[in-house]
């Protein structure tokens, strides 16, 4: 069987793309990308601690499936307020909009 | 599955992830982006059928692929002008933001490889859906019915912020 620290090593390595990816990008729908990727590294946590350590109790895929419930809120909360942004001062470039920034 | 069949799917799954992955942040143009990021949920949830999770792995591509992706690529369609090759699409603190990156990574790595995680020997039940469903109807019922209403409520919202004025 697959050791489980490659699974974790994994979601590890993917959790720190995504961060590079919301830290590093200016446009504010490649910074929710970001946030996806991270979001999936995490379900794969989930999903590996679930079936090496309690395999019978199935709890950590019942918590990913309310991370993608939540992941799917987020996504669409959050595109909506990038149109929004879009739509009132014609950017989405997160550096440009610094109204409440000083 | 054969051992060795499950190691090479895991080679390639995890090789197609990460490298996805990266490209998803590195990519000039943003929406060939959200393409890569396509395919990284889709070998994630080849990962999800190698951890023997299939219900996961089906509600992977449905509302990820089939929903999120979509959603994206419509943000990106609607606010026009940043999909271009020319536009720069990493700020100023790129280099600081990789050096973070790499720094968590080492730690987290490090961490993970070294602690003596305490394996299971169990397997899993053969079929888990009807299991799923018996936990989110009964132990889980607060926390699914609460999913439902946040679901709802970032349905509002969502068309409330998008709606013309």
């Amino acid at each position: 069987m697959i050791p489980l620290y490659w699974y974790l090593l994994l979601a590890v390595a993917l959790f720190c793309i995504g961060v590079y990816g919301v830290l590093s990008r200016r446009n504010a729908v490649g910074i929710l990308m970001g946030i996806e990727l991270m979001l999936n590294a995490v379900n794969i946590n989930f999903l590996a601690f679930s079936r090496y350590i309690t395999p019978a109790l199935l709890t950590g895929q019942i918590v990913a499936i309310f991370v993608i419930t939540i992941a799917a809120a987020e996504a669409a909360v959050g595109l909506a307020i990038v149109i929004a942004i879009y739509r009132s001062r014609s950017t989405v470039n997160a550096d440009e909009i610094d109204l409440m920034k000083w | 599955m054969a051992e060795p069949a499950v190691y090479a799917a895991f080679f390639i799954l995890a090789a197609v992830t990460l490298g996805g992955a990266i490209a998803v942040v590195t990519a000039r143009n943003i929406l060939h982006s959200a393409l890569f990021l396509a395919l990284v949920f889709v070998s994630v949830a080849g990962l999800y059928v190698l951890l023997e999770a299939p219900f996961l792995a089906a509600v992977q591509i449905l509302i990820y692929v089939g929903a999120i992706i979509v959603l994206i690529l419509f943000a990106l369609m609607l606010t026009r002008r940043i999909t271009g090759e020319r536009v720069r699409q990493t700020n100023a603190q790129a280099l600081p933001a990789a050096l973070a990156a790499l720094a968590l990574l080492a730690v987290l790595g490090g961490l993970v490889a070294t602690f003596a995680w305490r394996v299971s020997t169990e397997s899993p039940p053969p079929n888990t859906v009807p299991l799923l469903g018996e936990a989110l109807m009964r132990t889980y019922m607060l926390p699914f019915e609460v999913a439902g209403v946040v679901l709802l409520v970032a349905l509002v919202g969502a068309i409330i912020l998008a709606k013309e004025r």
